[in-house]
């Protein structure tokens, strides 16, 4: 029993509704919020130290044991995502409170974002699949009043797509824990995996898993991602970062989770289809990157490909793919949000989104500039940035595995990621300046301080990534060996 | 606009009014053993207050009871995650709960539950939920 595990999932909560009901004070609001994301990252950072010393952490929900209760399960993988995610969302909070304007601050913008945050934490803690559906909806139903938030038309407009979108793929996720708990009897993780190890895998079961790899892919956005491009586009840049850097790497995390622990067992059916879905998310990624010249579009593809780059990854499913899995994800997280918040600061200083329109502006901005480049190189994998021990990692394993297309398509589309980022750098910085500061549409004042953040973090996490060498490996450790997970969640009541 | 002549129905919800809230309160503490809890009191007794808006109109209700039901919701929600908190300070998990007899004036020997706690918090979101749905749906003319 470790009741640290709730706090990063009750700390948003509680400063929410204590910020609901206080609805008039808005700088309580910011300096609350802001507050309870570094809460949560020190809860985090103290978990990681007890998993580092003692193990996984459980807490039984009310003293129910697993697997008639609820179940949390801080393993390494889920806190460390734990710890990026209250990072992430410190930033873009701190951005969010120079830029998002009263109106939205008015109503409710901070303790929806700290709901959806509670939904983020909770997903990745839950031990329980039912568990899971619930905290996504806390989180989905946070994202439908966010996208939609300010009521423009565009905004409206996305966000039907975005609810609809969702709403079936909730469905669909109904479904599937319905078949599953048809065949198995338990909806508890560890339990999950232990029925189906007993069972075997067969044809009924990889049915199943394909379905929840179709939810899952749903709000990943691996392949099934039509929706994605201009559901991003839509809001706020603070919010569009978030979403960016959380929701799809929910799904992420949730396909990871499932395939690793429970559906294990057939690696030529579900790891390798995932690896099919990836590739082909990276391809069509790539083309919507290089073909738009719209710096929304352009990044809102580029998570479209790091999806696919981080599952293809986990369909290698050896040792060292796994490693680069976890890096890359990590990376991915931080440097979505800090490629989302650059550039949208572009646009709120130049007041257009399409590239051919400006040019020279890093003679105006040259601190902007001159991170954006370094976002650019390390979203596309540059040494000595964070996503270059990833995606080492990540190349080396799923040669390993030998789907050598998988590979060859990752660094293919690599190249496209290069490609496409310093299109917008080329584009938008170089070249003769065509602003003055007159003409600019908005000031940068308050909205560096968080970009200088996430700029330093992922030069710390590419320099420092001997240091979190060892959380990484036993993040993966286990991943890798479920039989850690169940021992931790069933072990302990003597079963 | 005209009046419609609405002596019945108003009389009759001075007296239905009473009867739904009395039973939502009954609905309420039966729930720890039988069917019934905050959830379900609280929907009850959103219906009175409905009956009241679609009777007296919502401007004045809204005049009577000057409550912010978003911030009943909110509330709501606070009591129930502080009694799961609650379980914690105990040393015990998160949500933990407990129950025993207590020696009360007046009443004697009663059994208390945390969880009757749990369930006050339940029913005020469902009731500051449920309210403010109906007030922002109703208001739209």
């Amino acid at each position: 029993m470790n009741n640290l595990i709730i706090g990063p999932i009750i700390i948003p909560i509680i400063i929410g509704l204590v910020l609901v009901v206080c609805r008039n004070s808005l700088g309580l609001h910011r300096f609350l919020s802001l507050l309870a994301t570094v809460l949560i990252g020190l809860a985090a950072v103290l978990l990681l130290e007890q998993i580092r010393t003692g193990g996984m952490q459980i807490l039984n929900l009310g003293g129910w044991e697993a697997p008639l209760g609820i179940t949390l399960v801080a393993d390494m993988f889920a806190v460390l995502l734990v710890l990026v995610t209250a990072l992430i969302a410190f930033c873009c909070l701190w951005y969010a409170c120079s830029s998002i304007g009263m109106g939205r601050e008015r109503h409710y913008f901070y303790p929806l974002c700290l709901f959806l945050i509670a939904g983020v934490n909770g997903s990745f803690l839950t031990g329980d699949i039912f568990n899971l559906f619930v905290c996504f909806e806390v989180m989905l139903v946070a994202s439908y009043v966010l996208i939609s938030l300010g009521g423009t038309k565009i905004q409206l407009r996305e966000s039907i797509k975005y609810v609809l979108i969702n709403m079936i793929s909730s469905f669909l996720f109904l479904v599937a824990l319905a078949y599953l708990y048809a065949i198995t009897g338990t909806l508890n993780l560890a339990h999950l995996s232990i029925r189906v190890a007993q069972s075997g895998q067969g044809g009924l079961m990889t049915v199943v898993a394909l379905l929840f790899l179709t939810v899952f892919s749903l709000k990943a956005a691996l392949f099934l991602f039509y929706w994605l491009p201009g559901s991003y586009s839509a809001p706020p840049t603070a919010i569009a970062a978030i979403f960016a850097a959380l929701l799809t790497k929910v799904g992420v995390y949730a396909i990871v989770r499932l395939f690793s622990l429970v559906f294990y067992h057939d690696l030529g059916a579900t790891h390798l289809f995932i690896g099919a879905l990836a590739a082909a998310s990276m391809v069509l990624g790539a083309m919507g990157a290089v073909a738009y010249d719209d710096i929304k579009k352009i990044i809102t593809y580029n998570v479209v490909i790091s999806i696919g780059f981080i599952l293809a990854g986990f369909a290698s499913f050896s040792l060292v793919g796994m490693r680069g899995m976890v890096y890359y994800l990590l990376h991915d997280m931080i440097v979505k949000a800090l490629l989302f918040l650059s550039g949208g600061t572009v646009i709120h200083l130049t007041g257009t989104a399409k590239i051919r329109e400006v040019s020279g502006l890093i003679r105006l901005h040259p601190q902007l500039g001159w991170m954006f480049f370094i976002a650019a190189l390390s979203v596309s994998g540059i040494p000595p940035l964070s996503g270059f021990i990833g995606k080492v990692f990540i190349t080396t394993g799923v040669f390993q595995s030998a789907y050598y297309w998988l590979g060859g398509i990752g660094l293919f589309t690599s190249l496209m990621v290069l490609y496409s980022v310093m299109k917008i750098f080329m584009n938008v910085f170089w070249g003769h300046t065509n602003l003055t500061e007159e003409t600019e549409k908005g000031t940068t004042q308050g909205l560096l301080p968080p970009i200088v953040v996430l700029t330093a973090l992922t030069i710390a996490l590419g320099l420092g990534a001997e240091g979190i060498h060892e959380y990484v490996d036993l993040a993966v450790e286990g991943l890798l060996n479920p039989n850690l997970y169940t021992d931790a969640v069933l072990a302990q009541n003597g079963k | 606009m005209k009046r419609p002549n609405d002596v019945i129905l108003r009389t009759v919800t001075k007296v239905a009014v009473v009867i739904i809230l009395t039973f939502s309160i009954h609905l309420f503490i039966s729930g720890h053993h039988y069917p019934g809890g905050g959830f379900i009191g609280g929907l009850a007794f959103t219906a009175a207050i409905t009956l009241l808006f679609l009777v007296y109109g919502i401007d004045t209700i809204r005049k009577n009871i000057s409550v912010d039901f978003k911030a009943v919701a909110a509330i709501g929600v606070l009591i129930s995650v502080l009694t799961g908190v609650g379980g914690m300070m105990a040393g015990k998990p998160f949500l933990n709960q407990t129950s025993g007899p207590v020696d009360l004036p007046l009443l004697g020997d009663t059994m208390l539950a945390t969880a009757v706690l749990f369930d006050v918090g339940v029913a005020l979101a469902v009731i500051g939920t449920a309210l403010t749905i109906i007030m922002s749906i109703g208001d739209d003319h």
